[in-house]
């Protein structure tokens, strides 16, 4: 509904598994894996989701039953499964189901030092699967120096590099006020000791999942927020191929998203990017290989980065490209050497081939569509899982399923749904 | 909008009906697993209702008409004359606000237009809660979390019977847990005098512990609580009925809790400065999350009140309270409450709308007032509009936000009355402007 009241963009919903009991049981079960793809297929239909996120893989579930931190491969307290196990069950399924978006992986340990370490091991438990590392930047913290606090992001990129099978987000930390939300509840609830101002929400939410809200104020003079921002350019220049890299803050946990044309200037333009490092912490500046990376991203880069990367990567068949059968949802920019003002105020924008903003000003307010994904499932699961709602939930089952009306909502929404491949097993 | 089984494609109804998996609008709990039975206009609830439910599914619906002046009009005309009127205002009130998501938008988007203060009936209960919110954050769980995980359950307060009659069968009490480790027998505190814990009872029901002080001074004793778990010396304790050996059995049970939840309901903690007793909640949650796990479960929000709030917060940024005159949202949770505002003769119109209970009537005032109201409201003066709408739920279907925040439960036409919806004539009135 929040969603629904969000104009002027397409949206299409993640739903995330991996510290949902249900799932969580029938892992610990060793259910049939057709059962467990049933789940998860069932899921995105009663989510309208176009994908499937996991966040801190289990480690939702373990905060509740008082666990800190839940390491690739150490035991969940009460299901004994591991992240690694999740991981790799849910992106199999996925796989198998069809569902063009991988898996999309917000690892384990969060912003803690030596994370570089879970996440060089976690792209090595893909076993060649297909997955997306989400806000990696904050999950490639190593330990050297004299402050324990180090960049991975080389060790990440060069292993990344020649790991076809793995597209990543980088979460980019900008300088400023934002206010952090997560799923991660168990993460978030351990960095509210840094929250600015000092305040916190933090929940338990149905035996499925969490959610964290921490403000947040990274400050360039700090050498650990200066650091983030120095891993964030780093990968960015590192890692090699724009169509599996795509530009985020992790709006608005990193920064929010209207920072973007000023994080594109910093990619595009090195001497612009050197005049920033001088700012920033000098630990933190002489400690990063960021002044020798010659790098600077074309339009081309940029476009596929930011529109034909993240198309082809969510199965969006009409989007993020100009061609026959395209959206013609369409930014024109007047070129400009200061790359940030020119991405600051678009000319004209497109939306389905409506002019909606004329020199960065509204002239027409859109809905926008929600995208979903449909792959198949058998129905028969909606049987023990009728009873499982019943028994122990507070929604019955046929409450939880989002309906397709109250999406369309007597017209004023729309449900595209993208095409997903053969169920394979 | 979800479809409606009540009536088919022209609207016409089946003479009689049973519905399941009904989601029941008279509480904040939304419990969504009641059967319901309509005969022509009457509905008879067949399951899982309480004296709520059966009140508000089984009021019998007095004729009604839209009116203005106290005159019978058609529905066009009325609609006309409370545009005229909202055209008019330089300062419009849209209070009561007890509808679902649809009629919420409809109504934010009408104050948007016309500049007016939105703000919802219950908003002075809420707001116990969200100072608390706002200033320093807390740490919470939800119906299904409590139902399955707690252990130790502590009541602060709040007579909880009265505002949810089923919280104690559904999440204290129910049957069985998702999980084996959940002690099966849970144990119960109630922090307050004159709190009804009859309802808990039954096999899962353990310890029940009693500290029965003045609801005033609740929150004294979560801050004796708290003072004793960090190792302070607290003597002497000036606490009516409680002494320290029994807060300090209860700090025991409290650190030995795998998953405790502190549960209250800031209606009840009507007195001043209560905002200070659900701050002494949150903190001893806080205290208690350093070593073991504990949360807060805020209940209340009846009459739609959490709907509002999460519907203002989205479009807005702030829970309630907020003006439009500047065209822009302004939001100031002292001046804009609207019942602080008609008792010092701020705004010049009131738009009320109430589609739930029929008491929940707009407060004494001079200015002239236009009710959108379910059939049978005792109004405290005559509004000089009146229009009948329907519940959502009940005459038509809708959303409503549960109070834990977190989940929405879409509600059934059980195609009682033939009534509109409070989201339609709101749209109307704005269209009419």
């Amino acid at each position: 509904m929040e969603m629904g009241d969000t104009p002027m963009v397409d949206k299409g919903a993640f739903v995330m598994l991996g510290s949902d009991d249900y799932f969580l049981r029938q892992l610990a079960q060793k259910q049939d894996f057709e059962r467990i793809k049933d789940y998860v297929a069932w899921t995105m239909h009663a989510a309208q989701a176009i994908a499937v996120k996991v966040v801190n893989p289990g480690g939702i579930s373990a905060f509740k039953f008082n666990q800190r931190k839940l390491d690739l491969d150490e035991e969940h307290a009460y299901y004994h499964v591991t992240p690694r196990q999740i991981i790799l069950t849910l992106a199999r399924a996925l796989k198998e189901l069809g569902v063009t978006h991988p898996l999309h992986i917000h690892g384990c340990n969060l912003g803690i030092p030596g994370n570089v370490e879970t996440t060089l091991e976690t792209i090595r438990a893909a076993e060649g699967l297909p997955i997306h590392l989400t806000h990696i930047q904050f999950h490639s913290y190593g330990t050297e120096g004299d402050r324990k606090f180090s960049s991975g992001a080389a060790r990440i990129a060069e292993l990344l590099n020649k790991s076809p099978n793995i597209s990543i987000d980088v979460g980019q930390v900008l300088f400023g006020q934002t206010c952090t939300a997560s799923g991660d509840s168990m993460r978030q609830y351990a960095i509210s000791r840094s929250a600015h101002p000092k305040k916190s929400v933090i929940m338990d939410i149905e035996c499925d999942s969490g959610c964290g809200v921490v403000p947040m104020r990274y400050r360039d003079k700090s050498f650990v927020n200066a650091l983030q921002w120095v891993i964030g350019l780093e990968t960015f220049l590192l890692f090699e191929d724009p169509w599996r890299i795509f530009l985020t803050t992790d709006h608005p946990n990193g920064a929010p998203f209207y920072f973007y044309p000023h994080l594109i200037r910093l990619l595009m333009d090195r001497s612009f990017r050197n005049d920033m490092l001088e700012k920033i912490q000098p630990d933190a500046a002489a400690q990063s290989i960021l002044k020798s990376l010659t790098r600077e991203y074309t339009l081309d880069e940029i476009a596929i980065m930011t529109r034909a990367g993240p198309a082809r990567s969510l199965g969006l068949k009409d989007r993020g490209h100009l061609g026959v059968g395209a959206a013609a949802d369409i930014t024109v920019y007047e070129d400009n050497a200061d790359r940030e003002a020119m991405f600051a105020t678009p000319e004209l924008v497109f939306k389905n081939g409506e002019l909606i903003v004329r020199k960065g000003k509204i002239v027409k307010v859109v809905q926008g569509a929600t995208h979903v994904a449909r792959p198949d499932f058998d129905r028969s699961i909606e049987k023990p899982l009728d009873d499982y709602f019943t028994r122990y939930h507070t929604v019955r089952m046929e409450n939880f399923k989002l309906g397709d009306d109250e999406i369309l909502d007597n017209g004023r929404g729309q449900i595209v749904v993208q095409p997903t491949r053969a169920r394979a097993s | 909008m979800p479809t409606s089984n009540a009536r088919n494609a022209t609207g016409e109804r089946a003479p009689s009906e049973l519905f399941e998996n009904v989601t029941c609008p008279f509480c904040g709990m939304l419990c969504d697993d009641l059967e319901v039975e309509r005969s022509g206009d009457t509905l008879k609830v067949r399951k899982n209702g309480c004296g709520r439910a059966v009140a508000g599914f089984e009021r019998k619906l007095p004729p009604s008409s839209p009116q203005v002046k106290g005159k019978d009009v058609a529905l066009p005309e009325a609609i006309q004359a409370a545009a005229t009127l909202i055209k008019q205002a330089q300062l419009p009130l849209f209070g009561g606000l007890a509808t679902d998501v649809e009629g919420m938008r409809a109504a934010m988007a009408l104050a948007e237009r016309s500049g007016g203060i939105v703000d919802h009936a219950l908003s002075e209960g809420q707001y116990r809660n969200f100072k608390i919110l706002q200033t320093t954050g807390w740490m919470t769980s939800t119906l299904t979390e409590t139902r399955n995980r707690a252990d130790l359950i502590i009541v602060v307060g709040s007579d909880i019977p009265k505002l949810h009659p089923r919280f104690f069968e559904r999440i204290v009490c129910p049957p069985e847990s998702m999980f084996d480790v959940t002690p099966p027998k849970r144990t119960l505190v109630f922090i307050g005098k004159g709190l009804d814990g009859s309802p808990a009872s039954g096999p899962r029901v353990g310890d029940i512990i009693n500290l029965p002080c003045p609801i005033e001074q609740a929150g004294e004793v979560l801050g004796v609580l708290r003072a004793r778990l960090h190792g302070f010396a607290v003597t002497p304790l000036e606490v009516d009925g409680i002494t320290l050996a029994e807060i300090d059995a209860l700090a025991e049970r409290c650190r030995q809790a795998k998953y405790g939840v502190v549960v209250w309901a800031p209606p009840s903690l009507d007195f001043p400065y209560a905002e200070l007793t659900v701050d002494q909640i949150t903190g001893l949650v806080k205290d208690l999350n350093q070593t073991t796990r504990f949360a807060g479960l805020p209940l209340g929000g009846n009459e739609g009140a959490v709907t509002a709030g999460a519907v203002s917060t989205w479009q807005s940024g702030y829970p309630l309270r907020i003006s439009y005159a500047s065209g822009a949202p302004d939001y100031d949770p002292y001046r804009y409450s609207i019942s602080r505002m008609l008792a010092e003769g701020e705004g010049d119109l009131l738009v009320w709308i109430a589609s739930f209970a029929p008491d929940l009537t707009p407060p004494a005032t001079d200015i002239p007032t236009i009710v959108l109201g379910t059939p049978g409201m005792k109004l405290p003066q005559p509004p000089v509009v009146f229009i009948p709408i329907g519940t959502p739920g009940v005459d038509h279907a809708g959303r409503l936000v549960r109070v834990d925040n977190v989940v929405s439960l879409p509600l059934k036409d059980l195609g009682r009355a033939p009534l509109p919806r409070a989201a339609e004539i709101l749209a109307a009135i704005e269209a009419a402007l």
